[in-house]
C-alpha cells in the first residue's frame, strides 16, 4: 500500500537534540505524506515538543536533516519555517485577544494599497478561508477573538496557517482544553485538511483520537524512536507497551507498612469545581498517595482545591474528621497543610531571600501582622534543626536561595512547610527538574516524613516515581478520578486508566 | 450574512460618563456657582482648556499602545517651548527657522527615547525620566526665566479663530482624527496593537517590533513638541518650568489610562484618551465656577483616575471569568 502513495512530504531524518545534562533526542525519524494524519505520541518527556520545535526552527538540531518535498532544509527561525509551509498551533495560542480574528490571521501580512490596509480584502480572504474550514457560519470575521470559545480559537489559528499556504500542520495536544462537542467540531477541521492533501502530524495523550484521526502513529520514549506502526494494527494495550516498557534500575524507599498507617487525616466526598468532578478519597497519617493522570486530567487543579488556590465548590471536605470549608491558602496552612508546588522558583520560594527567611515564610503568615522578627529566631522554629532534617547543602542560612540547586531549594521549600508542623503535604512534581542524585534524597525524605506520621499526597507525571513512590495510587482522567491502583501497580495500568480506555469500556458496557 | 460590529464598541462608554460630567457641571453650577454653564463661551473655554493636555495624550496614546510609556513629554514641552521663544525674539521672520529647529528636537527625543528602550533595553519607566531629567537639567542651566517671545502673528495659533471655532480645538480634532486614522487603518497602527498585546506574537508575525516602538515614541515627542508651540504661543514667551507645573508626564497618562487604553498595551484608542481630557476641563471649569479650593480639584481626579481604572479592570475580569 505505502508502495502507492506519493512521496513523503516531510522527512525528519536522525535528529539529535542535547539539552545539558539531558539527550532530549536521540537520532529521530520520522516522516509524514501529504493527506496523511500521523500521531506521535509517548509519557511526558518524551521528546515530542521537543522535536516539534526543531521542526519549525524554534530550535537547532545538533545532528540530523529535515527534508521538505525531497529537499533539505534549514530553519533558524519560526518565520522560515512558516514560509516553507510549515506551521504549528501550539497548546497555549498565540493569538492577541483583542483583536479581530481577521486582523490576526493576517498580523505582519496586511493587506495594503498605498500603506493603508484594505480592509474589505482583508475581511473576504478571513471569510474565504473560515469558509475552506466551514466554520464561516460561527465565526465572523470582526469577531474579537477574546469573545471565541476555545475550539473556534483554534480553528482561527488553523486559518491563518492555511493563510500561509502550509502544507504541514503540526498540532501539539489540540483538544486538550476542549470540551467534547468542541472536539467534533476540531475534527471535521482536521479530516477536510487531510482530504485537500496537507500533512498533519497530530500529538496528543488521548488514543481515542489518535485512533479515530490517524493513520500511522509513531511512539518516542526517553528521546528514542521506538516504532512506527500502522494505527488499524494495533490495540491500545499494545500501544500503552509500547510507550512505557523500560528497565527501572533506581531503588525507592520501602513502602509502608500496615502498621505504619494511622487514622484519616483528609477526606474527600464527592467534591466538585469548574476542573474537577466528583473528587472522593481519603488520605491516612502515615500513607504516600500517588496522583497519577495525563497533562490536563486535572492533576494540579486537584491540589489548588485541596490548598484553597482554587477551592471546590460543592462537596464536602473534612480535615482530621472534621468538616472544614477551606477557601484561602491561608485557611489551608491553618489547618496543618503544606503545599510543595511544581515551580518552586514563582510559587514556592522568595528568591532573594535567605534561607532563614525562606524557611520562616509561612510560619510568619501565620503569626499576628504585628508579631515582631526576632532576629535570633527565639520563640519560633528552630530553622537550624529544620534545614538538618531535610540535609539542606547551603553555604550559610543567610544564603540567599536563588544561588542554590534545585534539589536544595526544594529542600528549602519543604523545610518551609515543617517549620509550620503541617501534617498534611500535598507534592506536586516534587522531583521535576532535579537531577538523579538529588531525586534520590528527596524520595528518602518524603518516605521519612510519612513514617513521622505526615499524611502526603503526591502528583507526579514521572510513571516510575508514581510507582516507587506511593502506597496507593489515584489516577485521574478528565478531571476525575477514574481508580485507584494498589503500591507497585504496572505502567501499564495506569496508561489505560490515564487515557481513558477504562472508562470508555465501562461506559460501553452501561 | 451581515456581520456588522456591535454599536457599544464604537461608542466607548466613557463619553456617556463625560456627558454625565457635563450635565453634572451644569446643575451644580446653576446652584451654587456663578457665570453660565451653557454658553457657547464656556464651552469653547472648556475646549481650549483641554488642547494642550489633549495633544500630548493623543501622542502618549501611541506609547502606551505599544507598551512602553513617555514620561519626558512635560520636559520636552518646556525644551520647546523655551527654544521656540528663544530663537523667534519676537520676529515673525525668524517663525518657520525656530519652528524647523524644535520640530527637529521632537524627533530626536523620540528617537533616543525608542533607541533607548528598544536597543539598550532599558525599562520605559526609567529610559524617559531619565532622558526627562537630562532635558531640564539642560534647561535649567542655560535659562532661568521666560526667554525671548514669540511675535504676535504666531499667538495667532493660540488664540485665532475660524469662524466661531477656536483654532487650536481644530487643531487638536483634527490630530485626534488623523491618529484615529492612522491606528485602524494602516499597517502601522495595525503593528502598534500588535507589539502591545503580545510581543512575541507580534515578532514571530514578522512584524519588526523595535521599529514599530521607535516610532511610537517618535510620535509622542512630536506631539509634545506641537503641545510646547501651543503653549509658548498663548503665554507669549516659554520659560523652563512650564512643562513640569503643568503635570504633562503624568496628566497624559492618567487621561489615556481614563479613556479606557490598558496600561500594558494592546487595547484602547484615541476617541477614549479625547474623552478622558475633556472629562479633566470639564471639571476644572465646573470647579473654577463653584469657586472650590484648587487642591480639592486634585483630590476629585485622583479619585475619578482610580475608579476609572478599578471599572476597567473589574469588567474585564467578569467577562474573563
Amino acid at each position: 500500500m505505502s508502495q502507492s502513495s506519493p512521496p513523503p512530504l516531510l522527512q525528519i531524518r536522525g535528529i539529535t537534540k542535547q539539552f545539558p545534562g539531558v539527550l532530549a533526542l536521540d537520532n529521530v525519524s520520522l516522516e509524514c505524506y501529504p493527506g496523511e494524519i500521523h500521531a506521535v505520541v509517548g509519557e511526558n518527556g518524551a521528546g515530542k515538543s521537543t522535536l516539534m520545535k526543531i521542526l519549525v526552527g524554534a530550535y537547532q538540531p545538533d545532528h540530523g536533516e529535515i527534508y521538505l518535498d525531497g529537499q533539505r532544509v534549514h530553519f533558524h527561525h519560526p518565520r522560515q519555517a512558516q514560509q516553507a509551509g510549515i506551521s504549528i498551533i501550539y497548546q497555549e495560542f498565540t493569538l492577541l485577544p483583542y483583536r479581530t480574528v481577521a486582523q490576526n490571521i493576517f498580523l505582519g501580512r496586511e493587506p495594503a494599497r498605498h500603506g493603508l490596509i484594505d480592509r474589505r480584502a482583508m475581511v473576504e480572504k478571513t471569510s474565504e478561508l473560515l469558509r475552506r474550514l466551514k466554520a464561516d457560519a460561527y465565526i465572523s470575521p470582526h469577531a474579537l477573538v477574546r469573545d471565541l470559545s476555545v475550539a473556534q480559537q483554534q480553528i482561527v489559528e488553523i486559518a491563518k496557517a492555511l493563510s500561509l499556504e502550509a502544507r504541514v500542520l503540526v498540532m501539539d495536544e489540540p483538544t486538550a482544553a476542549l470540551a467534547a462537542e468542541e472536539v467534533n467540531l476540531l475534527f471535521d477541521v482536521v479530516r477536510s485538511l487531510r482530504d485537500s492533501g496537507m500533512a498533519i502530524i497530530y500529538i496528543s495523550h488521548r488514543f481515542q483520537e489518535i485512533f479515530e484521526l490517524a493513520r500511522r502513529i509513531t511512539v518516542l520514549k526517553d528521546g528514542r524512536h521506538v516504532a512506527t506502526v500502522m494505527a488499524h494494527e494495533i490495540t491500545s494495550a499494545d500501544l500503552v507497551r509500547l510507550m512505557v516498557g523500560r528497565e527501572l534500575e533506581y531503588y525507592y524507599p520501602p513502602y509502608a507498612t500496615p502498621e505504619e498507617i494511622g487514622e484519616t487525616r483528609l477526606r474527600v466526598e464527592n467534591a466538585s469545581n469548574d476542573f474537577l468532578k466528583n473528587i472522593s478519597f481519603e488520605l491516612r497519617a502515615g500513607e504516600i498517595v500517588g496522583i497519577a493522570g495525563l497533562q490536563g486530567s486535572g492533576r494540579t487543579e486537584l491540589a489548588q482545591a485541596l490548598f484553597g488556590v482554587k477551592p471546590f465548590t460543592s462537596g464536602k471536605v473534612e480535615v482530621r474528621g472534621r468538616i472544614t470549608h477551606i477557601s484561602s491558602p491561608l485557611a489551608a496552612i491553618r489547618q496543618g497543610m503544606g503545599f510543595i508546588t511544581e515551580d518552586r522558583k514563582r510559587e514556592g520560594l522568595a528568591l532573594r531571600q535567605s534561607v532563614w527567611d525562606n524557611v520562616l515564610l509561612a510560619f510568619r503568615a501565620l503569626q499576628h501582622m504585628l508579631t515582631p522578627v526576632r532576629l535570633n529566631g527565639a520563640g519560633g522554629p528552630d530553622v537550624r534543626a529544620l534545614t538538618q532534617q531535610v540535609d539542606l547543602r547551603a553555604a550559610s542560612l543567610s544564603q540567599p536561595v536563588q544561588y542554590l540547586s534545585g534539589g536544595n531549594q526544594q529542600k528549602v521549600v519543604l523545610a518551609k512547610w515543617l517549620a509550620t508542623a503541617s501534617e498534611i503535604l500535598i507534592f506536586d512534581e516534587p522531583t521535576r527538574g532535579i537531577d538523579v542524585n538529588a531525586k534520590a534524597g528527596i524520595h528518602q525524605l518524603l518516605r521519612a516524613l510519612a513514617r513521622a506520621g505526615t499524611a502526603i499526597l503526591m502528583i507526579s507525571s514521572e510513571l516510575p516515581e508514581v510507582i516507587g513512590m506511593s502506597d496507593r495510587i489515584l489516577v485521574m482522567h478528565d478531571g476525575q478520578i477514574v481508580g485507584e491502583l494498589p503500591a507497585g501497580a504496572s505502567e501499564a495500568d495506569i496508561m489505560l486508566l490515564a487515557t481513558g480506555q477504562q472508562l470508555l469500556a465501562g461506559e460501553k458496557r452501561s | 450574512m451581515k456581520l456588522s460590529v456591535p454599536l457599544r464598541r464604537r461608542i466607548p462608554s466613557i463619553y456617556i460618563v463625560l456627558l454625565l460630567f457635563y450635565l453634572a457641571g451644569w446643575v451644580l453650577v446653576s446652584l451654587f456657582g456663578r457665570g453660565t454653564w451653557l454658553s457657547g463661551t464656556n464651552l469653547s473655554n472648556m475646549a481650549v482648556r483641554s488642547v494642550a493636555l489633549g495633544i500630548v495624550a493623543i501622542g502618549q496614546t501611541f506609547t502606551i499602545l505599544v507598551g512602553s510609556l513617555d514620561l519626558s513629554v512635560a520636559y520636552l514641552i518646556s525644551v520647546v517651548a523655551v527654544m521656540a521663544s528663544y530663537l523667534m525674539q519676537g520676529d515673525p521672520d525668524k517663525v518657520p527657522q525656530a519652528i524647523l529647529i524644535v520640530f527637529g528636537i521632537g524627533v530626536g527625543v523620540g528617537l533616543a527615547n525608542g533607541l533607548i528602550i528598544t536597543k539598550l533595553r532599558l525599562n520605559a519607566f526609567i529610559a524617559t525620566v531619565g532622558t526627562g531629567l537630562l532635558m531640564q537639567g539642560v534647561l535649567n542651566a542655560s535659562f532661568e526665566n521666560f526667554a525671548g517671545a514669540v511675535p504676535a502673528s504666531f499667538q495667532d495659533f493660540a488664540y485665532g479663530k475660524l469662524g466661531p471655532f477656536p483654532a487650536p480645538v481644530l487643531l487638536l480634532l483634527l490630530i485626534a482624527a488623523l491618529a484615529a486614522f492612522v491606528l485602524e487603518r494602516t499597517r502601522f497602527g495595525a503593528h502598534l496593537y500588535a507589539v502591545g498585546g503580545n510581543r512575541s506574537t507580534a515578532r514571530l508575525s514578522g512584524v519588526r517590533t523595535d521599529r514599530v516602538i521607535i516610532a511610537a515614541h517618535v510620535i509622542a515627542s512630536l506631539m509634545a513638541t506641537i503641545s510646547g508651540l501651543f503653549i509658548v504661543s498663548r503665554l507669549r514667551a516659554g520659560a523652563p518650568w512650564v512643562g513640569p507645573d503643568g503635570a504633562y508626564d503624568i496628566e497624559s497618562v492618567a487621561a489615556v489610562v481614563v479613556g479606557g487604553t490598558a496600561l500594558s498595551g494592546g487595547r484602547g484608542g484615541v476617541g477614549g484618551t479625547l474623552a478622558g481630557v475633556f472629562i479633566f476641563s470639564v471639571l476644572d471649569t465646573m470647579f473654577n465656577q463653584l469657586g472650590i479650593d484648587p487642591y480639592l480639584k486634585q483630590v476629585f481626579r485622583g479619585l475619578i483616575i482610580i475608579a476609572a481604572v478599578a471599572s476597567y479592570s473589574v469588567r474585564s475580569r467578569e467577562t474573563a471569568a
